[in-house]
């Protein structure tokens, strides 16, 4: 009977916070992030996180998506202006950092946005963006150790670099190691909270064995 | 259970789709042109939309009511409307109006490469390039020389631009004068400058029409300017018959500081008995070079940086005497040089900033030119001609100084500059023991505004006063450029500029009545920009007036013109892997300066010049391949004997056209703990026979070619860092 009323609820609790349109909001971006197939539809889902964020004002959140989701743009169009996709991205992070100060996923992202711009010109920009990424990475792994994508993503930058300046596949395969027992015990603080990654972290460690 | 949520909240969330009201329209700039991609939001709500291709937006909201509508982009200022919404669709059109900002806007570029760290801009010139540059053995002079508006002058050092002598150009590291940028000259052999590519991280090579903060150059500035903290501790060594090399870089923890220290040695006695030169070496070139730096950054977001370097060199040659091949002429060469540069700058707030420099640096040479007899004896010929070329020059020269250059924001990112520079010259002479000494205080104010009156037209306008106390002379030197936008990456330009500079301390020596020479510059040029590749060309006019003339008299009567156009070509993109550039300039100058009896194309100005560059580093093998080729057309030059009241050309004629092809290979390893690159280098790969000029007896019956001392020069060595990279430890410890 206790037990019953426990879970009648917290059922009722949860109906009442998932009710919550903020909530719905995020699960509809999600959605919409999840089923984008072209890159109208995935500026689409950029939009409408910041949107979201713009209305929320302390939710740090669907600016992380937003940035997140405009940052994949990059991917879907050969064509895409990497430099522009990556300072909109960096805007919007800008604003979730605001409000979520010295977050490892907001370092996560920030590193791939500094690749991103220096694999415009990799040669003349290893040494600006580069190091950018390499620093982002460091305070990402220092804000919070247990997060998976810091290393995951630091292997894969150092996956692509020459075994000359320090990377090469042998590196990178000690960091998607790490990754991979980490993201086996990894929970999202949240539904909505990052949790990405684990499947392209495999992938990367399998093309290191 | 997760996944149960998020459908659930899915349903729930349609459930609102009744009641809503469509919301579309455009969305367009300020000059009717669509702009696709902003974003359009019922302000306070989730509410929204984006404008697609065509410009347009549509989306449908539950909001009621009066309402705030925003649509925003990227670089535009965010534009309201108020609305009331009811049950009706709602037909709204935008106009947003760009924001002028540094990314978008044009930038003043007519005269100048700037390259560096400005991460966004097409880079021109990084330390990777100047280092990757065939047969440019990492000398930043060499790698300028195949930008458009140099030419290829082998004879002597400098960068000779537009029509203008070496000395027209002057180096400038953090807004300072640099005295002795390269080794001290030895006749026909151009020597290297004395500054390591990798003490930079960007290099402005402006070719006329530049900032009211450099004066006293005619023809070229050099801007360099130094790192910030390097980005991690380091010790390096660097091995190769013709030097050893040791160095040690240390940055603070917090990386607010770093100081450094680096010592070379370089001596070719081991190249040269392998590879035979053209002249007699009775001392071979022998270098030490010694250079310390620190740099702390300020509380504020400033940078107090220090670099000093301290060399001394010697060499002797001798080649045989061109009066008469019975005697040789055996040249003695001893220097030290000790530089120093202190810089602050420093954000002052409210829009403030600060840039100050100070300077020191003082040169001593110690010259020789004996006549020697076939038994390397000094010998007296008994003939004036050929005993008055023996002699003995000490110099010295100091130069001290003080730059202060304040910056203030004005609306928008428009900026106002001024500031001012104080430079005391010191130089002390003995020529075969009869002193002389020159001092100069010299002190210039400057003021300049960059002018940004939409995102696609700027305007640098600025001013220089300069007094010299030596020549006792003051002088006004307005400069002015603008800049617009064509279009995407694409934009034209145009400068106009007053340049002065005191005549040479040779000249100054015999009589300090002289006035400032001048040349006036017209530039006009079109550049295209993408990131991956740039087209630039430029067109020029430059008068000069007030040029040294030393006969009939020492005084300014000179004159000359020079003008011409250039192209270049920089391209990252067309072939994956292969970076290329290609630079062509066309000059037509005339001078009547020195003894020239009347206007003649100076001895040092080729009509055509082109080069191109090629690099390519296969990741593969680790191994980067870099090729230059440089082409220039014959030089004039003359042979000038006074006769009666002028000189007469009693010869003349054009050289060779020159030729040169650069290799240079570069192969990155780890050795251990070290990463080592491995570098292989051959100047005129083949062989090309090139000729700088003639030099004539002094009866002028004997002429004889000035060549390189050796045809190509080849060069092999590795250098090691062991990087103690901090943040490395770091991660280790977490893993």
């Amino acid at each position: 009977m206790k037990h019953l009323l426990v879970i009648i609820s917290m059922f009722f609790a949860g109906m009442a916070m998932s009710q919550s349109k903020y909530e719905a909001a995020m699960a509809r971006g999600l959605e919409q992030f999840k089923s984008a197939k072209t890159v109208e539809d995935m500026t689409a889902a950029s939009a409408f996180f910041e949107r979201v964020g713009d209305a929320e004002k302390d939710k740090w959140l669907p600016y992380y998506y937003a940035a997140y989701t405009n940052y994949v743009t990059a991917w879907m169009n050969q064509k895409a202006d990497k430099d522009k996709v990556a300072v909109k991205s960096n805007d919007l992070i800008t604003k979730a950092e605001a409000l979520e100060p010295n977050n490892s996923e907001l370092f996560c992202l920030r590193q791939m946005t500094a690749t991103l711009q220096m694999l415009v010109d990799p040669m003349s920009r290893f040494q600006s963006y580069g190091v950018e990424a390499s620093n982002a990475v460091e305070k990402a792994i220092k804000a919070d150790p247990g997060n998976p994508r810091s290393y995951y993503l630091k292997g894969q930058n150092l996956m692509n670099t020459p075994e000359a300046y320090g990377g090469g596949k042998a590196v990178a395969k000690k960091l998607f190691e790490k990754a991979a027992e980490l993201y086996k015990t990894f929970q999202p603080a949240s539904p909505f909270h990052p949790n990405w990654g684990k499947e392209e972290n495999e992938k990367l460690l399998a093309a290191c064995q | 259970m997760k996944k149960l949520t998020i459908l659930l909240l899915i349903v729930f969330a349609a459930g609102w789709v009744n009641a809503q009201t469509k919301i579309a329209g455009t969305v367009k700039d300020n000059r009717g042109h669509i702009v696709a991609g902003a974003s359009i939001q019922v302000k306070g709500s989730y509410d929204g939309g984006v404008s697609d291709s065509t410009g347009h937006f549509s989306f449908k909201t539950f909001e009621k009511g009066v309402q705030i509508i925003t649509a925003s982009n990227v670089g535009y200022k965010t534009v309201e409307q108020n609305v009331t919404i009811g049950a009706d669709a709602l037909e709204l059109a935008f106009a947003i109006k760009e924001e002028i900002s540094e990314l978008k806007a044009v930038t003043v570029t007519a005269g100048s490469f700037e390259a560096g760290d400005k991460k966004r801009a097409a880079t021109v010139l990084s330390s990777l390039d100047v280092v990757t540059t065939g047969g440019a053995n990492a000398d930043i002079t060499a790698v300028v020389k195949t930008l458009p508006g140099a030419q290829q002058v082998g004879e002597q050092e400098g960068l000779f631009v537009r029509g203008g002598a070496g000395y027209e150009t002057k180096q400038f590291i953090d807004g300072t004068l640099v005295n002795n940028p390269y080794f001290s000259s030895v006749p026909d052999l151009a020597q290297r400058g004395r500054f390591s590519p990798f003490l930079f991280k960007g290099t402005v090579f402006s070719t006329g029409g530049y900032s009211a903060l450099y004066g006293q150059a005619l023809s070229s500035a050099l801007i360099l300017e130094s790192v910030d903290i390097p980005e991690r501790s380091e010790a390096s060594a660097s091995i190769s018959p013709i030097f050893l090399g040791a160095g040690l870089q240390e940055v603070a923890k917090d990386k607010k500081s770093s100081w450094g220290m680096q010592y070379n040695y370089t001596n070719v006695a081991a190249y040269f008995s392998l590879v035979p030169q053209s002249v007699d070496y009775f001392k071979v070139p022998e270098y030490h070079a010694a250079d310390a730096n620190f740099r702390i950054k300020t509380k504020k977001g400033g940078i107090i940086k220090y670099y000093t370097t301290f060399s001394a060199n010697q060499l002797g040659i001798r080649r045989p005497n061109i009066d008469d091949p019975n005697y040789k002429n055996a040249f003695g060469l001893k220097n030290t040089n000790w530089y120093n540069n202190l810089s602050w700058r420093e954000n002052l707030g409210h829009g403030w900033k600060m840039n100050l420099g100070l300077g020191y640096s003082t040169d001593h040479n110690d010259i020789t030119n004996q006549i020697e007899n076939q038994n390397n004896l000094p010998v007296t010929t008994g003939r004036v001609w050929i005993d008055s070329t023996n002699f003995m020059l000490t110099t010295r020269a100091d130069l001290s100084q003080f730059k202060a250059v304040f910056d203030k924001r004005l609306s928008g990112i428009s900026v106002i500059r001024f500031g001012g520079e104080y430079l005391y010259s010191y130089n002390k002479n003995a020529y075969n023991n009869y002193p002389s000494k020159l001092v100069d205080h010299f002190k210039a104010l400057f003021s300049e505004a960059d002018l940004y009156i939409t995102n696609d037209l700027a305007a640098k306008i600025g001013a220089r006063f300069e007094q010299s106390s030596l020549i006792n002379k003051a002088n006004i030197a307005p400069r002015l450029s603008l800049a617009y936008k064509t279009g995407v990456g694409g934009q034209m330009s145009i400068a106009f500029g007053t340049f002065y500079q005191k005549p040479e301390n040779t000249y100054l020596t015999a009589t300090t009545n002289f006035g400032y020479t001048k040349a006036t510059h017209y530039i006009i040029n079109y550049i295209k920009n993408t990131t991956l590749q740039t087209f630039r060309v430029e067109a020029f006019y430059k008068k000069y007036e007030d040029l040294v003339k030393t006969y009939p008299a020492y005084n300014n009567s000179g004159s000359g013109y020079a003008k011409g156009i250039e192209l270049y070509w920089r391209d990252k993109k067309s072939i994956q892997g292969l970076d290329y550039w290609i630079s062509y300039s066309y000059l037509d100058t005339k001078r009547d300066y020195l003894n020239y009896p009347n206007q003649l194309q100076p001895n040092f100005a080729a009509d055509h010049t082109a080069s191109l560059v090629m690099k390519r580093f296969i990741p593969k093998i680790n191994t980067g391949f870099n090729f230059t080729y440089t082409y220039a057309t014959g030089r004039p030059y003359y042979n000038l004997i006074k006769n009666g009241s002028k000189y007469d050309i009693a010869d003349q004629g054009k050289t060779i056209n020159y030729n040169s092809l650069g290799f240079s290979m570069n192969y990155l390893a780890s050795l251990g703990k070290a990463y080592a690159v491995f570098v292989a280098s051959v100047t005129n790969v083949f062989n090309s026979n090139q000729i700088f000029g003639y030099n004539y007896s002094h009866d002028g019956l004997r002429k004889e070619s000035i060549t390189p001392a050796a045809p190509r020069f080849i060069f092999l060595g590795c250098f090691l860092s062991w990087g103690v990279d901090r943040r490395q430890d770091a991660i280790n410890n977490n893993l």
